[in-house]
């Protein structure tokens, strides 16, 4: 049976079932309620929370406990998570798998505390030196939150490489009726993992060998990309959002096809990888995509421009940056209405 | 009578410290220890960064290369995973005390059960001899060339008289390889640091003056004896907490 849950409590609740041992962290709105409501479920399913002295040192917390294969996990926003991308690049240049929680706040800096999607380029293209990408889950729901928290630590080992939840204040903060998997636990050995005897610690991608780490990201473009498309098959334009914009842009879809407008939605599900795949289901006969995101300047329409470029479609991209707030369905109905009558520049 | 010890296992491949670098000498002694205690391959070390950086090619045991100043958190990390293993951080002055202060201080702080071996040999090693928190009153290095301004930059720091303060931790002690008599001390307080871990007394810190005498500046004999006259009289050597009962 379903039952109400907070986004953030069901974060904490949905790594305990996917089989998080060990979490560290510290205190940031708008995501602290995940190490709040973890400092005392772990200790009743005797894993281990710490609430350490920053979110630097978290990371690295998580970073030893891993190198040993314990399913480990992290959170923050905004500054805090900044904070994290020295660690973030380390585990990618050893190929440690990780799962890290981003609830996105708006701004740069001490930002504010509402719901934005502002860190999606640093995010996707990984903060910090070197080139790294970290997987990028977004979920639009908190059903959905759980259940790719569920499937991310596989995914992390599967690799051996951080796998990141970029979530929403919004969508920590609210509620919905939500069920929660079933308590799993990975028992086997990993085979390369730090066990203090001095095995082989293979890595999969060699960073000192940059054709091993470029084969890898390969691999997990090939077979990672997560997407929905909706009625884009006939579609004249085609909204892009993820996140909480892409409820509101699938209800302006609705709203528009009701008014004989053809209209359609891709919501990435990966940021990194991203679903070019979902380009490839497009009407060839497209006369423009719209990006619509809770951004100030423009940042996914960077990813849908190089896919409209990737799929040959030689067709304006638009974008709807609606800061730090979702767009609402009717927003986005106007903003359509407006690029349809020729109101509006094309970004790309 | 002279007695005759085998090389450890774990330092059986030659290190590529400079000559008359102090690290290899507590490499031996940590060694000794682990091998003593039977745990070669029970071992994580955690190195830091800078000299440290140099066992990746020369301690055959398993080791993580973590980020510069992460040394503990990683280690307390290790030991989260694996309570069974010994997990030891092995970092330099510049490393664990300062760019990585809060994290030493804060791993002694909730009394982590790891064990911390800091080199202290008053410069930032590996980047060619610039200033530290440790480097002595007027001693110079290539961001002091005039010699340390203590009214500008502050006095050396004491971290092990810091956490020794620390209600909680097991073990904290400062040695030194500056002459035989005094790495036979060291040898004690290694052990001691490593058995309070495997006891599960908490966390304990041994530092250790080494010379550097490629950054110094000095022959071997000048720099042992500038160790012998100015930093051990201000970095006092012995035991800061002792075990409880021991």
């Amino acid at each position: 049976m379903k039952k109400m849950w907070k986004g953030n409590h069901a974060i904490g609740e949905a790594a305990m079932r996917a089989g998080c041992q060990f979490y560290a962290g510290y205190p940031i709105t708008p995501q602290t309620e995940v190490g709040e409501y973890l400092s005392w479920r772990m200790p009743e399913l005797g894993r281990t929370f710490l609430q350490a002295e920053n979110e630097m040192s978290a990371m690295y917390m998580i970073f030893g406990a891993y190198a040993c294969g314990m399913r480990s996990m992290t959170s923050s926003s905004g500054p805090g998570f900044s904070l994290k991308q020295e660690g973030i690049s380390y585990m990618c240049a050893n190929n440690y798998p990780a799962v890290l929680v981003n609830v996105q706040r708006w701004g740069p800096g001490l930002g504010t505390l509402d719901s934005s999607q502002t860190d999606y380029l640093r995010d996707t293209r990984c903060g910090g030196n070197g080139d790294c990408r970290v997987i990028v889950l977004t979920p639009n729901s908190i059903q959905e939150t759980i259940d790719l928290i569920y499937i991310a630590f596989d995914l992390a080992e599967k690799y051996r490489n951080p796998v990141e939840i970029l979530s929403e204040a919004a969508l920590g903060q609210m509620m919905e009726a939500v069920e929660f998997p079933e308590f799993k636990e990975r028992t086997e050995d990993l085979g390369w993992t730090w066990d203090g005897t001095d095995r082989d610690h293979g890595r999969l991608a060699n960073p000192d060998k940059p054709g091993a780490t470029k084969a890898k990201y390969e691999r997990i473009e090939a077979n990672e990309q997560r997407y929905e498309t909706y009625q884009v098959e006939d579609a004249d334009y085609v909204f892009v959002a993820f996140g909480l914009p892409s409820r509101t842009a699938k209800n302006a879809v609705d709203i528009l096809r009701a008014q004989g407008e053809k209209v359609g939605l891709i919501r990435p599900i990966t940021v990194w990888p991203f679903p070019y795949k979902a380009f490839a289901e497009v009407n060839k006969d497209v006369k423009g995509f719209i990006s619509v995101e809770s951004t100030d300047a423009g940042q996914l329409i960077e990813d849908v421009a190089l896919a409209a470029k990737k799929l040959r479609f030689n067709v304006p991209v638009y974008g709807q940056f609606t800061n730090q707030h979702i767009p609402k369905a009717k927003e986005v109905v106007k903003f359509y209405e407006q690029v349809k009558a020729g109101q509006i520049k094309e970004v790309f | 009578m002279a007695v005759l010890r085998k090389t450890p296992e774990m330092v059986s491949i030659p290190n590529s410290f400079c000559p008359g670098c102090g690290h290899g000498i507590l490499n031996r002694l940590i060694a000794e220890v682990i091998e003593e205690n039977g745990y070669e391959k029970k071992t994580i070390l955690t190195l830091g960064v800078g000299c440290s950086c140099n066992m990746n090619g020369s301690w055959k045991g398993d080791k993580i290369q973590t980020a510069h100043g992460r040394g503990a958190s990683t280690a307390m990390g290790v030991k989260v995973a694996r309570p069974d293993l010994l997990s030891i951080a092995y970092q330099g002055d510049g490393d664990a005390y300062v760019i990585g202060l809060a994290e030493t201080i804060n791993a002694a702080y909730r009394n982590e059960n790891i064990t911390v071996f800091v080199v202290n040999n008053n410069n930032f090693g590996m980047t060619g001899g610039q200033m530290s928190w440790t480097t002595m009153p007027d001693q110079k290095t290539t961001t002091s060339v005039h010699g340390r301004d203590t009214n500008w930059t502050g006095m050396p720091i004491k971290v092990p008289e810091m956490i020794a303060t620390m209600p909680n931790v097991a073990y904290v002690a400062r040695g030194s390889v500056q002459s035989p008599k005094e790495i036979r001390k060291l040898r004690k307080y290694v052990k001691n640091a490593i058995e309070a871990q495997l006891n599960n007394e908490g966390y304990s810190l041994v530092e250790v003056l080494a010379p550097c005498p490629t950054n110094w500046g000095m022959p071997v004999d000048k720099a042992l004896a500038w160790m012998d006259q100015e930093v051990s009289s201000y970095y006092t050597l012995g035991e800061l907490k002792e075990r409880k009962g021991e």
